[in-house]
């Protein structure tokens, strides 16, 4: 249910990014996303949810790209990276020690916006005249 | 058909919610209070903590709670019988209390009393072991709860929640000799996903445990006022 709030909170950052821009209107195409498996976060419940939300919006259309970050660890004891896994009580294979030193896995970043602006009459440039018919 | 253009963000993908925290929080730290976001499941004993604990600390610190709640004013009531001010705050649909929720609630508070004359603020947030862990208010400290009735599997089975925690507070320890569990790992499994967190055992019927934690929090009331800054928001 909390993908709809983390909806609300990517609008409001997007809405941010598009004044930046104005008064140029951005068409949006993708929107990328970095999300850590160490989240609360189901990416395909929040892809639905952002399908919906942006309809009838300046982003419909727009696609959300998200790209998983698994999660890793560092072991303290011997700095060796590990993949923490819940069966294993999430403890360094290495060394058997708690999870202490996350190095990724909570990302929940915008990481990128691809877009472009339709050109406005003012930027088209002017057509080449058509040849005048000979008499 | 338009250019390709990308801009590159790297913006936190809660930052609206972000943003409305550091705001919640400049006001606690102007307030001179110690914010507290109190998180578990439903059912774990939120609302028993807060009833005790404000009765043992009423005439140490002042305190007022904004208790969140999806539907009813039931757990608000329970508190105001302690003779503690609160507000409280209908989340309707949402299963969790968001930075702007709270400001919310901190205006309606503003309303009834000075806040600079406070020591501590409970945000009693709503029953759920997901979605608050993600959500910042502004708070100094994360206190998540867990009853020994929910079993030992629950700090693995959510393990973000538990790792947010500045503090886990093991609840209703009275019925141990009743119950198929092994309350050491319990406190194991917490220690695997958050090596360095504060761990107390507690039950709010006998009172087993309270005086361990009311030292925990009279410590971190005196952090705040000695070095707000140096507190995680």
């Amino acid at each position: 249910m909390h993908e709809v709030d983390m909806t609300r909170c990517l609008l409001l950052s997007m809405h941010e990014w598009k004044q930046q821009h104005a008064p140029r209107e951005p068409h949006v195409d993708r929107v990328h996303l970095e999300v850590g498996t160490f989240t609360c976060v189901e990416p395909d419940q929040l892809v639905v949810t952002w399908s919906d939300a942006v309809k009838g919006t300046w982003l419909d259309g727009s696609e959300l790209v998200i790209e998983s970050v698994p999660l890793v660890g560092r072991c303290v004891r011997c700095q060796a990276t590990y993949s923490p896994d819940a069966a294993d009580g999430f403890r360094s294979p290495c060394c058997q020690h708690p999870m202490e030193e996350i190095v990724s896995g909570r990302e929940l970043r915008i990481r990128s916006v691809a877009y472009g602006f339709e050109p406005s009459p003012a930027h088209v440039p002017p057509t080449t005249p058509r040849p005048t018919a000979a008499r | 058909m338009h250019m390709p253009l990308e801009d590159t963000l790297g913006l936190n993908l809660l930052a609206a919610n972000q943003h409305r925290a550091e705001h919640n929080r400049e006001h606690f730290d102007a307030w001179n209070l110690l914010c507290l976001n109190v998180m578990s499941s439903p059912g774990a004993g939120k609302t028993s903590l807060l009833e005790r604990s404000l009765a043992a600390l009423s005439g140490r610190w002042a305190m007022a709670v904004l208790e969140g709640d999806m539907t009813t004013l039931l757990d608000a009531e329970r508190l105001e019988a302690v003779g503690i001010p609160v507000v409280p705050i209908t989340t309707g649909r949402a299963c969790h209390l968001d930075a702007a929720m709270v400001s919310g609630g901190l205006k309606l508070l503003h309303q009834r009393l000075d806040p600079a004359a406070l020591d501590i603020l409970w945000v009693e947030n709503v029953g759920n072991l997901v979605c608050p862990a993600e959500f910042a208010i502004g708070e100094h400290r994360k206190v998540a709860l867990l009853s020994v009735t929910e079993g030992d599997d629950k700090p693995l089975k959510y393990p973000v929640m538990f790792r947010e925690a500045d503090c886990v507070l093991i609840t209703k320890v009275d019925l141990l000799p009743h119950l198929p569990v092994d309350v050491e790992r319990i406190e194991a499994h917490i220690r695997q996903v958050n090596p360095r967190t504060a761990v107390f055992r507690l039950s709010a019927t006998t009172g087993e445990g309270f005086e361990a934690w009311h030292d925990w929090l009279d410590a971190q009331r005196q952090a705040v006022q000695t070095s707000p800054t140096l507190l995680h928001a």
